[in-house]
């Protein structure tokens, strides 16, 4: 996963609560198979006019079709789990969005994607809102968990420190709970199998159900 | 001291171990498949070479983009067709059952996972598909996650996860007749937010809760994620285990005795604490219907488009205008002259039995009115059957409606039933967001009675005021 540490650039203001999943990747393109070259159809109903050609939205319009930073109301992300939401965003460019507050499962899809999603209340929010309009270049710093306005001030943060670490270095989870765990997990499982045995469905049970429609 | 909630038990009960940064690896018991949040997945895998943890925890459907007439492969719909093909050749590969779409066990993943006893009281269970909250309803901890962590699911059968903070959601008083669960969960969502719920695992308690079907406390958890929350449970009780006994993959004989004791253990302490705490008094409640591109964005029926003019604050005001113009609607009028152009019975929320049920029982000895297009899609073939069976079928199809097989259908329009632009339905789904029925469409949010009740009058309408046809 590539890492996040600090970045610059300008910001797109979306002054907008609620922006939901299928507003920022329509369900239609989640019938595509893969991860790569879905930014493209990032917002796409919101950049692209109904009857052809570009729109005004701030995604479409320079500098902030370059923007690594998106600003926007609380609640973001919300909706639906697809993870093309942030594959969409970071293919784009985008690799850290800032709000008051965001969807849940938006939220921890960014991590496993090198993005960084930013909870940023009040006053503060609004002070990074107009620095994003100000179309002057804002920089996260993940390291000192600082966001750096254009004018010098600096709006500090709070995150999670495991997510963190993840972002900064790079982490892959998966292969980590493989290489780290993967004994204790083994031994709870076997307990957990004498404790609800009902929960495992390797006694044949499956198969018995699905012989006939079994695909292999 | 140290009474411990519902989801507190199930959560402490999968604890695989805790890292010092406060985060846990959860063991994930069962984990559903479907097309749409799969195929990255899986790919993920055989890039790597990892092999499945435990196959025996998933099994596997198509249901997103499956069309509800032509069922036969190679489907009608290119990327669909490939999507479908895909997960196919995935299920195979990794030794996962997969159910066809010709299958009588065929259906929403929400809708087959309850159906065939896949989803237990006390489990921990998974899908790439948010409205996983619904499983909850059997007081199990089962949550939307994206395809990452689905990957993950299938690598080690475990999930690095923070403990979500508790919201118990206390349900007062009796649904009056004509009013749903639908209704509940809509005026919840109106009253704590589309983010009230975020960071808490919701539980639903109260008097109104020991009278609900599973299937009505179903709808209720599925649309725990529109108030925000990934999670919302019901402690298992007698409906429960009178609604699992049996199922194909319930447990059975010794079994089945071991885990009712075990899962009579589960409700929270009467004296457990929750983080938050919210009460609703279901008598009082009349049928509501969403007006903006929200689900939070909801009103009783009686009631006017609001006007933002009267919002004070800026944000919501703002928020408003913008609904209004995607939907619209003009400021102030009566909710009930909100004309309907479509009509769309089924989802993982509302496509189960008794609201087939209940829908057939507001269409008997009526027509669909001329400008409607009204279309029933079962949750499940289970349902498709069972109400066929009834002849419940014969009372959609004289009233006008089509009777198709299932799938998600038009909650999503990944298949070919969609609203065009500037359309307008009556949708007894869970999300009204722009574009949701198809790029352009206007939904508004109901129960089944209700949006039976605007298929007969060709606009919105008081359920109530239909009065009885038998
Ligand atoms: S019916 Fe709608 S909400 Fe439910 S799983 Fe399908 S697409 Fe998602």
């Amino acid at each position: 996963m590539q890492k996040f540490t600090k970045i610059t650039s300008v910001a797109a203001a979306l002054r907008e609560a609620d922006v939901d999943t299928d507003v920022i990747f329509p369900a239609r393109f989640l019938l595509l198979l893969d991860k790569a070259g879905l930014g493209k159809h990032l917002f796409h109903e919101r950049r692209n006019a109904r009857g052809g050609g570009k729109t005004d939205f701030v995604l479409n319009t320079a500098p902030f079709d370059k923007a690594e930073i998106l600003v926007a109301g609380s609640n973001f992300g919300s909706g639906s789990s697809r993870e093309q939401a942030v594959w969409a965003l970071t293919d784009f460019g985008i690799r850290c969005v800032i709000a008051p507050s965001f969807g849940e499962i938006f939220y921890s899809n960014c991590f496993k994607n090198g993005a960084l999603p930013l909870v940023i209340e009040g006053d503060a929010h609004e002070r990074v809102m107009l620095a994003a309009e100000s179309g002057k270049p804002l920089t996260v710093d993940l390291e000192a968990q600082t966001v750096v306005l254009p004018d010098g001030e600096g709006i500090g943060f709070e995150i999670d420190p495991y997510r963190r670490r993840t972002l900064m270095l790079g982490l892959d989870e998966i292969g980590s709970i493989l290489a780290d765990d993967a004994s204790e997990i083994a031994a709870f499982e076997a307990g957990h199998r004498k404790d609800q045995p009902w929960l495992f469905l390797d006694d044949g049970r499956l198969e018995r159900l699905f012989s006939g429609t079994r695909s292999s | 001291m140290n009474a411990k909630t519902l989801y507190e038990k199930v959560w402490q009960s999968h604890v695989v171990k805790e890292y010092d940064d406060g985060t846990s690896l959860l063991y994930i018991d069962r984990h559903l498949v479907q097309e749409v949040s799969s195929p990255q997945a899986f790919a993920g895998l055989i890039e790597q070479n990892r092999p499945l943890a435990r196959p025996s925890a998933h099994i596997s459907v198509a249901d997103h983009a499956v069309p509800t007439r032509d069922r036969h492969l190679p489907l009608a719909e290119g990327l669909a067709s490939r999507q479908v093909a895909r997960l196919i050749e995935n299920c195979k590969h990794f030794g996962i059952d997969y159910i066809e779409m010709t299958d009588d066990r065929h259906g929403i993943v929400h809708v087959i996972g309850p159906e065939l006893g896949f989803t237990l009281p006390g489990a921990t269970l998974v899908c790439g598909d948010s409205h996983t909250s619904t499983h909850g309803a059997f007081g199990t901890i089962a949550f939307g996650i994206g395809a990452s962590e689905c990957e993950c699911v299938f690598a080690t059968q475990t999930l690095r996860q923070k403990k979500q903070k508790t919201m118990r959601v206390t349900l007062n008083g009796a649904l009056q007749s004509g009013v749903a669960v639908k209704d509940i969960i809509l005026a919840l969502i109106a009253k704590i937010g589309t983010n009230g719920g975020v960071g808490y695992a919701i539980e639903y308690a109260g008097a109104a809760i020991a009278t609900l079907s599973m299937e009505a406390r179903m709808t209720l958890c599925n649309m725990s994620i529109e108030a925000g929350s990934r999670v919302g449970m019901v402690a298992p009780d007698e409906t429960t285990f009178s609604y699992l006994k049996g199922r194909p993959l319930a447990p059975t004989g010794n079994a089945w005795d071991a885990a009712i004791a075990h899962w009579r253990s589960l409700p929270s302490e009467p004296d457990a604490v929750f983080d938050r705490e919210v009460e609703l008094d279901v008598a009082t409640l009349s049928p509501h219907v969403s007006w903006g591109t929200n689900p939070g964005e909801t009103s009783p029926v009686s009631d006017h488009v609001p006007d933002p003019a009267s919002e004070s604050d800026p944000v919501r005001r703002g928020k408003i205008e913008r609904s209004l113009a995607y939907m619209d609607l003009k400021a102030g009028m009566p909710l009930e002259d909100i004309r309907i152009d479509h009509v769309f019975i089924g989802s993982c929320t509302n496509g189960r039995l008794e609201d087939m049920r209940i829908a057939a029982s507001v269409l008997k000895g009526r027509r669909v009115a001329p400008t409607v297009t009204a279309i029933a899609v079962p949750g499940s073939a289970s349902v498709r059957l069972q109400a066929e069976a009834e002849g419940l079928d014969l009372i959609f199809k004289e009233a006008g409606f089509e009777w198709r097989a299932s799938g998600c259908s038009m909650c999503v329009a990944m298949n070919d039933d969609r609203l065009k632009p500037g359309e307008r339905c009556a949708s007894t789904s869970n999300r009204n967001f722009e574009g949701r029925q198809g790029q352009g469409g206007r939904t508004h949010l109901m129960s089944p009675a209700m949006a039976a009740a605007a298929a007969i009058a060709g606009h919105l309408i008081d359920v109530r005021k239909l009065g009885s046809t038998n």
